[in-house]
């Protein structure tokens, strides 16, 4: 290694040695302290129970006993997993199929068209969710308005979805896929536009129809993009709260119909006040989440073997 | 697919997407009796939500004033260090380096929603439920941020960091003169990124705030829809100007944006002009001197 020239004094040399420990501690004492020490204060705490802010008595897993037992929770875990699947099972072809069509060379105006796609995005779950509360307005409502005259028996003019039980879920769903359609497809748009050109054409050359390149050529191709998307769609989806929360004007909506977990969670940490049956819900949910995105993984890498 | 049908179906869909935010606007723009006897646009515009929206609401006065400090500076302390730790993990060997960025992927698998109850037992320990300091201290640090501009300092020449040593610059030297110049794509889409983020957040800022003049935009909106939810133009308009800011902000990083959300693509030629900005800074440090 090179001497410095100049550095050659002793403060130097020192703050050459300690920077990068400065650098790193204000990252590293704030994650430590808010990142790592809830989580496993989470743990902890969910198997206790607590009759005031100082009263902690050990109760083993009877906060998940009566999670399991509750018909309130098991609504939102029905739910959430409703949206999820629904939420990941359109909302990623829909946006791999635009993205095919839109990384085309031949689209005009392919800027303009991405950004229109993706600007839904730019606005939060939050005003997403405020915006489509007045769009599903009976009578009033643009999707109503819209639907109307071109469904007229299915969809009458007063459509209640924010009302009705059953069509509280297609209300969210529908949102959802206005939001992130767009999104995911820049993702599938940027790795379909990596996948090697060459390799069509060899596919091409070889006799391979339009159904067989995709599968030969552009699922290999843009896979690792394609799991990093269906796995984040799913934890995504997985933490719904702000949609359908103020979509259904700061409620859980009819019969519960747009109860999720997070939101269960909310209102039994945060508005009951029980942060022990809190901390229970959170460490279900982050259980759930991991043995899907687990699963997941060995579905797809099942497939990769079989297709090698 | 014969290629006018599929341009004609892409602007078809474009146009549906977009549909919905010209409503939201013309919303806006019409008074109450209005509202029901036009779908979009009426002939007689006004700005009456708006003035409605001033007078009967804080959003104005309070929430977006709020909204835009709050934002503001978690995006610059995020910046800030973010970037340090991403350069102190990218380019120097330290103990603990390697078991630190697989404890931070580790953690980045848990989503923050699910440790909200202890992390809110921690803050009311210290104080700091209903003020500022509970969103802004736990929101400071940022594992997305951390790695991405680890990948990003990654890319950066090693020689040309032990070059600007020789020439006597100090380490902090080195991340402000050449590592943050470089990052400069980077910086763009995280800032912007970083922004939305705080922008939208909505669920921690309900748990942690109370006091109404504290609220956010997102909060204020979800306590006018209970009190407002027939005054449909009034509550579209503030949910403009929510929006608003984050549309300006993304136009205005657009090109950085685009550039970071696909990294790899351009990687090549990026670190090539890297290179020769480095030689540049190294050049003129040493006329200089």
């Amino acid at each position: 290694m090179q001497k410095p020239l100049h550095g050659s004094s002793r403060s130097f040399r020192l703050q050459h040695k300690l920077a990068h420990y400065l650098f790193i501690s204000p990252f590293l004492i704030t994650f430590l302290v808010f990142g790592c020490y809830p989580i496993l204060q989470n743990l902890r705490l969910s198997l206790f129970a607590t009759n005031g802010p100082n009263s902690h008595v050990f109760v083993g897993l009877s906060n998940y006993q009566f999670l399991v037992e509750d018909a309130d929770f098991r609504t939102a875990v029905w739910n959430t997993i409703v949206y999820a699947f629904w939420s990941v099972f359109l909302q990623l072809p829909l946006a791999l199929g635009l993205a095919m069509l839109l990384c085309q060379k031949w689209i005009k105006g392919r800027g303009l068209l991405r950004m229109a796609f993706f600007s839904p995005n730019l606005m939060g779950q939050a005003f997403v969710a405020v915006l489509f509360g007045i769009l599903y307005v009976p009578h009033y409502g643009l999707v109503n308005r819209a639907v109307h005259p071109i469904l007229p028996a299915l969809v009458p003019l007063d459509t209640k979805w924010l009302q009705d039980a059953h069509l509280v879920m297609p209300a969210i769903v529908l949102a959802s896929l206005w939001m992130y359609v767009g999104f995911n497809m820049i993702y599938f748009l940027a790795a379909l536009q990596a996948v090697d050109q060459e390799l069509y054409e060899a596919a091409r050359v070889d006799g391979a129809g339009t159904w067989h390149q995709f599968r030969a050529v552009t699922i290999p191709g843009i896979k690792p993009v394609a799991v990093f998307v269906l796995v984040t769609a799913t934890i995504g989806s997985f933490q719904l709260y702000e949609l359908p929360y103020l979509m259904l004007n700061n409620s859980a909506g009819p019969k519960y119909a747009g109860l999720t977990i997070v939101m269960y969670l909310y209102q039994h940490g945060f508005v009951t006040g029980d942060l022990v049956l809190a901390s229970a819900i959170g460490w279900s949910l982050a259980l759930g989440i991991l043995v899907i995105s687990l699963f997941q993984l060995r579905v797809i890498g099942a497939y990769k073997r079989e297709a090698a | 697919m014969g290629r006018t049908a599929t341009q004609v179906l892409l602007i078809a869909l474009a146009a549906i997407v977009l549909t919905s935010l010209v409503w939201l606007i013309a919303a806006t723009t019409k008074g109450k009796n209005d509202q029901f006897h036009y779908t979009f646009f009426a002939p007689t515009l006004t700005g009456q939500n708006y003035v409605d929206l001033y007078n009967k609401t804080d959003l104005f006065q309070h929430n977006l004033v709020n909204s835009i400090f709050l934002a503001s500076t978690t995006v610059v302390v995020q910046l800030f260090f973010s970037s340090l730790a991403g350069f102190a993990l990218a380019k120097y060997e330290f103990k603990g380096n390697r078991p630190l960025t697989i404890l931070m992927l580790a953690t980045f698998m848990i989503p923050g929603r699910l440790t909200m109850a202890p992390l809110f037992e921690l803050l009311h320990r210290m104080g700091l439920v209903d003020s500022y300091l509970g969103l802004f201290i736990p929101g400071s640090v940022s594992v997305f941020g951390i790695f991405l501009f680890r990948q990003s300092i990654l890319t950066i020449p090693d020689e040309l960091l032990q070059a600007a040593r020789i020439d006597g610059c100090s380490e902090f030297q080195i991340y402000r003169d050449i590592v943050m110049p470089v990052s400069r794509p980077i910086i763009g889409a995280f800032c912007l990124i970083s922004c939305m983020g705080t922008w939208n957040s909505f669920l921690w800022p309900q748990i942690i705030l109370h006091n109404r003049n504290l609220f956010t935009l997102p909060i204020a909106l979800s306590q006018m829809i209970g009190v407002y939810n027939q005054e449909y133009g009034m509550l579209m308009a503030g949910t403009l100007i929510s929006v608003l800011p984050v549309v300006i902000l993304f136009l205005c990083c657009k090109k950085s944006s685009w550039r970071g959300s696909r990294p790899g693509l351009s990687k090549v030629r990026q670190s090539n002009s890297e290179v020769k900005y480095c030689r540049q800074v190294l050049l003129q440090r040493g006329k200089a001197q």
